[in-house]
């Protein structure tokens, strides 16, 4: 919906970022001293363990936390502003579907808060669940479709207003290794096709290596970045570079980085 | 066991359980009354026989029970034993009971669910009523509105919406409040107003609390339309029937008014589960 070229060429900028849930001794260092650009068009991912404050920065930026200190711009402005502007589509872990709206029209959700016409919203649905391949099922409801399925309708409702930014965390983690995959490949071909940015989390390596452009590697207590390692394997990504030298050389670069986290403790 | 076997049988059981239960309380109640008519020296089977016979027995006999509740049926409706005509009575003042315990609640709970002050001052007042016994108000809310000049249907409705507001505002508020975390996260990614959180989150999840209350509330209106009619002198209506017949001894009267009422009220709630039939076939088979 927003002109791409009128957007500034880095997506999300956080400088000497912090977090603190709670306070005193109860309080919790969910994110301490994050520096990060995220440039238009990269594909980042957040990798770390349990803890590590990757879901909290994903919120951060998504303004569905408030930071305690530092700096946190997306799209040149703060986050509450650019949330305000609905510059971004969030993929929670759960797909969060209504259960008494079938997928099209759970699908049109976003489009009805924002205003769009009935004709165009029922076309606008239609178009991105063709790009799930969710077409067959429009009129089912939620709880007919396996859990694959559902996290594909609530990726389409995120794809239905077209923004420039999604965000996306651990959207396939609840899922069978062989619908992960698909749906990794199906993710891929999105992104290279749409030239959207994505700031994806998980706590997969393979998964991570196979979709990013940069990997961000979390440690937690305080949660914190250990290493930014760019990813920079053929765009043309069948899932059979998972076997190559060079995919399995940024893996070890990454579990290096996540061991060496882990260490400091 | 075939299915339709397995899922009757248990029925059929209790049924019969309850009619053997019953023939003996009504056999065990009425042999002094069959003694006392019965010429001396009368055999046992005469005595059993006359027990569930009685024209006013103490425990009425089911098949008793059945052809005063079928006389009262078949009555002209115009007719003051026209069970009916009664029921008809009863009905009118819980459906208007309903109606206003409906819209009522739903906004009451619509208020304590936005309302912080609301939650904190209702609430409190809310659940003190339902603890007045509705027989000790339903004198005072006649003679106070009659003063005021509403007779009739309107205090009888009133009574019958006291008792069947409460499951609807309880049920209410737990069905607003029960989106989770995660469902609310995503209406504020599209930076939703407090309307759009209402109406496309709120009140659809509400639906499958309201139900359950609803069914609660319908029988209950029907309860408070009795009761209502009770202390009122009202010349129709089950409770009124009710009354009068255990003024007069009419007890075969007695149980057939209260077996009427029993049904109305199984017609209220089956009346709650067909407008809940209807949601589930346009959600798709699910509340």
């Amino acid at each position: 919906m927003t002109d791409p070229p009128a957007l500034a060429p880095v997506a999300v900028v956080a400088k000497g970022l912090s977090l603190t849930f709670g306070s005193g001794a109860e309080a919790t260092r969910a994110l301490e001293g994050v520096d990060l650009t995220i440039l238009r068009g990269e594909f980042v991912s957040l990798i770390g363990p349990s803890g590590c404050g990757k879901t909290t920065l994903l919120r951060a930026i998504a303004d569905l936390e408030r930071p305690t200190g530092g700096t946190l711009l997306v799209n040149g402005m703060t986050a509450e502003l650019a949330r305000k502007q609905r510059a971004y589509g969030y993929v929670f872990q759960a797909p969060a579907l209504y259960p008494w709206r079938n997928v099209e029209r759970n699908v049109m959700l976003p489009l009805e808060i924002m205003g769009v016409p009935r004709a165009e919203r029922r076309d606008l649905a239609r178009r991105n669940l063709q790009l799930v391949g969710l077409t067959e099922v429009a009129r089912r409801f939620p709880w007919q479709l396996s859990g694959g399925m559902q996290q594909r309708v609530s990726i389409a409702r995120a794809l239905s207003f077209s923004p420039s930014l999604l965000l996306m965390d651990e959207p396939f983690g609840a899922l069978d290794e062989i619908t992960r995959d698909g749906l990794n490949l199906h993710l891929h071909e999105l992104w290279r096709s749409t030239g959207m940015t994505i700031v994806f989390v998980t706590h997969s390596i393979p998964e991570a290596v196979y979709l990013s452009t940069r990997i961000v590697v979390m440690s937690p207590q305080p949660g914190r970045i250990v290493d930014v390692i760019d990813c920079d394997l053929d765009p043309q990504r069948p899932l059979e570079i998972r076997d190559t030298a060079a995919f399995s050389a940024i893996g070890s670069r990454v579990r290096r980085a996540l061991h060496s986290g882990a260490s400091h403790d | 066991m075939t299915e339709a076997v397995r899922r009757t049988l248990p029925v059929i059981v209790v049924v019969v359980g309850l009619l053997v239960v019953w023939y003996a309380a009504a056999i065990l109640g009425d042999l002094p009354q069959a003694r006392d008519l019965a010429t001396p020296g009368a055999a046992p089977t005469t005595l059993v026989r006359m027990a569930l016979a009685l024209e006013r027995p103490l425990v009425p006999a089911p098949h008793q029970v059945a052809a005063a509740l079928i006389a009262g049926l078949v009555q002209p409706l115009n007719s003051p034993r026209s069970l009916i005509y009664h029921a008809a009575v009863t009905a009118s003042s819980a459906i208007v009971g309903f109606a206003l315990a409906f819209v009522l609640g739903i906004a009451l709970a619509i208020g304590i669910v936005n309302v912080r002050i609301f939650d904190r001052s209702i609430m409190p007042w809310i659940i003190a009523s339902q603890t007045v016994p509705a027989l000790a108000v339903a004198p005072m809310v006649v003679v106070v509105l009659g003063n005021a000049g509403l007779t009739g249907l309107v205090p009888k409705a009133l009574i019958a919406a006291w008792l069947s507001f409460f499951p609807i505002v309880t049920s209410m508020v737990a069905g607003l409040r029960s989106p989770e975390r995660i469902q609310l996260d995503l209406l504020r990614t599209y930076s939703a107003g407090g309307w759009d959180v209402f109406a496309r989150l709120r009140w659809p999840a509400s639906m499958a609390f309201l139900f359950p209350g609803m069914k609660i509330a319908a029988s209950l209106a029907v309860v408070g339309a009795i009761v209502a009619e009770l202390p009122t002198g009202a010349q129709a209506g089950l409770g009124a029937r009710l009354l009068g017949a255990s003024y007069y001894g009419q007890t075969l009267q007695l149980w057939a008014a209260l077996a009427m009422a029993s049904l109305l009220a199984v017609a209220a709630v089956a009346a709650a589960d067909a407008a809940r039939a209807v949601l589930v076939r346009a959600r798709g088979g699910r509340l």
